[in-house]
């Protein structure tokens, strides 16, 4: 993304490039999520955090086009949802790759730069130079090089999420969508991976929308944090809504943020509270 | 499978020149070595999205039926080509729309896969009972035939054969990702589920091609072990395709080569052949690995591939 927007730059446009307003949702004839007001401006790191089953994923397929709202307004960078192309970049819920695949993690970041494209792709002129470049370069980006020309199917699991995330990146997005990409990511390749998140979205302003299990690992990275619970959001910094007692209104169960020894936040659940499964994981996600 | 040995003499001399100056004086070998290498080509191209599509069960319910397909077209007194096209496009159709996300595996899909199978064999088992005079014989229907090949049938192929490679070809990109990423091409804006319904097609005519010339059971030769064997080699897309290609071409054209010369059928041959450069780029592919296991100072980066 060197030589793309810079972050001042993008900071100065007043409108958001993501805002929903009043929005609702019906799945199957039930309302997910009603009533959610969300502002994204360039370059803001969002985290959408919430219990299972409470439609976060389906938030995103709103921003994609993919899942219309029953109600409220939708707006993309200044159009309707789905419309916007190239300019948002999606990278899904988990999604693994067969061992046996053999197809290069070069070959899959370059699918989502030309891989909508018809025909057969010309091995020569400018063009295709200035592409292998722009694939080369933003898989430096993501700390994947020594690994993008083995077969994606032996990468680790952090480095396949890198290379996913270069494959999101390499239309240079103005906003970032990312469902869950620290799931099943072990504890160093989780916070690696968030940083190399918050490293995109505050030195390239790029919009990052990340859905997140665990708040945890991307907390100390993020500007705002939308929590939908009980069918609605609530939404603001960080500082404000990540709080003992808005968490444990929230999910209706004891919720306690502490400080670590260098003064960063930390979410636990209590762990004798028998109305949530699965501890501070359920919790915090 | 007719055993080519029977219909011509001569001996095999090591000598390619003065071999296929042999082999080319009978029209009908110039016919099947044309033909061979019109259904080598396609079937690998076709095989090779196969392979990495996961759908070579797909690919062998539409070879299987090609045998009702067949035995149907003489049952009504229409040229085999009819019926080898008509049912495995057909075949091809009825399981685009048995398949519900268009995306490749999952076990519903291999349910379904397998019914369409099973009811399939056993209306070309019917037709063959019905047809009570002489019919080639299964056996040709099952396991090919390259002798009688004519400059006609060759044209079909051929026309039917550039028609499949000029789709693939459009549609190749957009199909690769879909099939090695679907959710993320979906959100791109790749017609998924219409790809995976052309590709369905697309793998109908080029089985019909190969087992008219294979026959029914051996389409996988030409289908799925030059692309297996391709992939093994490696992953990079174009060379390998290229390779699979090229693989199914020699296999193809070594089996009619030696099926000339030797009494053994043709489709034992070219398996044989497929089958071996298989086994090689296993082989090689282990050795690599195994050279990579011994060291850092080993020459060959961990996965076989260039670093």
């Amino acid at each position: 993304m060197t030589g793309g927007r810079e972050m001042t730059g993008a900071r100065e446009t007043a409108r958001p490039v993501l805002c929903l307003c009043g929005a609702a949702v019906r799945v199957g004839g039930r309302t997910l999520w009603s009533g959610v007001d969300l502002e994204v401006g360039a370059g803001e790191f969002v985290a959408v955090l919430g219990p299972n089953g409470v439609g976060k994923s389906t938030l995103v397929k709103v921003v994609l086009g993919m899942q219309p709202v029953a109600a409220g307004e939708v707006s993309v960078l200044g159009g309707r949802p789905g419309e916007s192309g190239s300019r948002v970049g999606y990278l899904p819920q988990r999604r693994s790759f067969d061992p046996s695949l053999r197809i290069r993690g070069t070959d899959i970041v370059r699918l989502g730069l030309d891989g909508d494209r018809w025909g057969i792709p010309r091995p020569w002129g400018a063009r295709r130079a200035r592409e292998r470049e722009r694939v080369e370069e933003v898989i430096e980006l993501v700390g994947a090089t020594a690994c993008a020309h083995r077969p994606i199917g032996r990468c680790s699991g952090g480095e396949q999420q890198r290379l996913l995330i270069a494959q999101a990146l390499v239309r240079r997005p103005e906003i970032l969508l990312l469902d869950e990409p620290l799931d099943s990511l072990d504890l160093p390749n989780q916070s690696a991976v968030a940083a190399l998140v918050g490293r995109i979205c505050h030195q390239q302003g790029v919009a990052v929308v990340m859905v997140a299990h665990d708040v945890n690992p991307i907390l100390h990275h993020l500007d705002r944090v939308v929590y939908l619970a009980e069918g609605r959001a609530v939404c603001g910094p960080p500082s404000e809504v990540v709080t003992s007692a808005t968490l444990s209104r929230l999910y209706r169960t004891p919720v306690e943020v502490l400080r670590t020894g260098d003064g960063r936040p930390v979410v636990v659940g209590h762990p004798e509270t028998p109305a949530v499964q699965g501890g501070p994981h359920a919790i915090a996600g | 499978m007719r055993l080519l040995a029977e219909a011509a003499s001569g001996s095999f001399s090591w000598n390619p020149v003065t071999d296929f100056q042999q082999m080319w004086a009978y029209p009908f070998m110039v016919n099947a070595f044309r033909a061979g290498a019109v259904v080598a080509v396609v079937a690998a191209a076709v095989g090779w999205f196969t392979v990495l599509r996961r759908q070579t069960f797909a690919a062998h319910t539409l070879s299987a039926v090609a045998f009702p397909g067949a035995s149907f077209a003489t049952l009504v007194g229409i040229g085999a080509g009819f019926g080898y096209f008509g049912f495995c496009v057909a075949a091809a159709l009825v399981l685009a729309v048995l398949r519900r996300d268009g995306r490749p595996g999952g076990v519903e899909e291999s349910a379904a896969t397998g019914v369409v199978q099973a009811f399939l064999l056993a209306c070309g088992y019917l037709f063959v009972a019905l047809y009570k005079g002489l019919l080639t014989g299964p056996e040709s229907l099952l396991f090919g035939s390259f002798l009688g090949i004519t400059g006609g049938q060759v044209a079909v192929l051929a026309v039917v054969g550039t028609g499949v490679l000029a789709v693939l070809a459009a549609v190749g990109r957009p199909l690769l990702f879909a099939s090695v990423d679907p959710e993320v091409a979906a959100g791109r804006g790749v017609p998924v589920r219409l790809l995976s319904a052309l590709f369905l097609v697309l793998l109908g005519a080029a089985t019909a091609e190969a087992a008219q010339i294979t026959g029914a059971l051996l389409v996988f030769a030409l289908m799925v072990l030059p692309a297996a064997t391709a992939q093994q080699f490696t992953s990079r897309p174009a060379p390998s395709l290229l390779l699979s290609v090229l693989i199914g071409l020699a296999a193809t054209w070594l089996g009619l080569t030696a099926a000339f010369y030797w009494p053994y059928p043709l489709g034992f041959f070219v398996t044989s052949f497929a089958f071996a450069a298989l086994l090689a780029a296993r082989a090689v592919q282990a050795l690599r690995e195994a050279s990579a296991r011994r060291g850092p100072t080993a020459l060959v980066a961990p996965t076989g591939e260039p670093a």
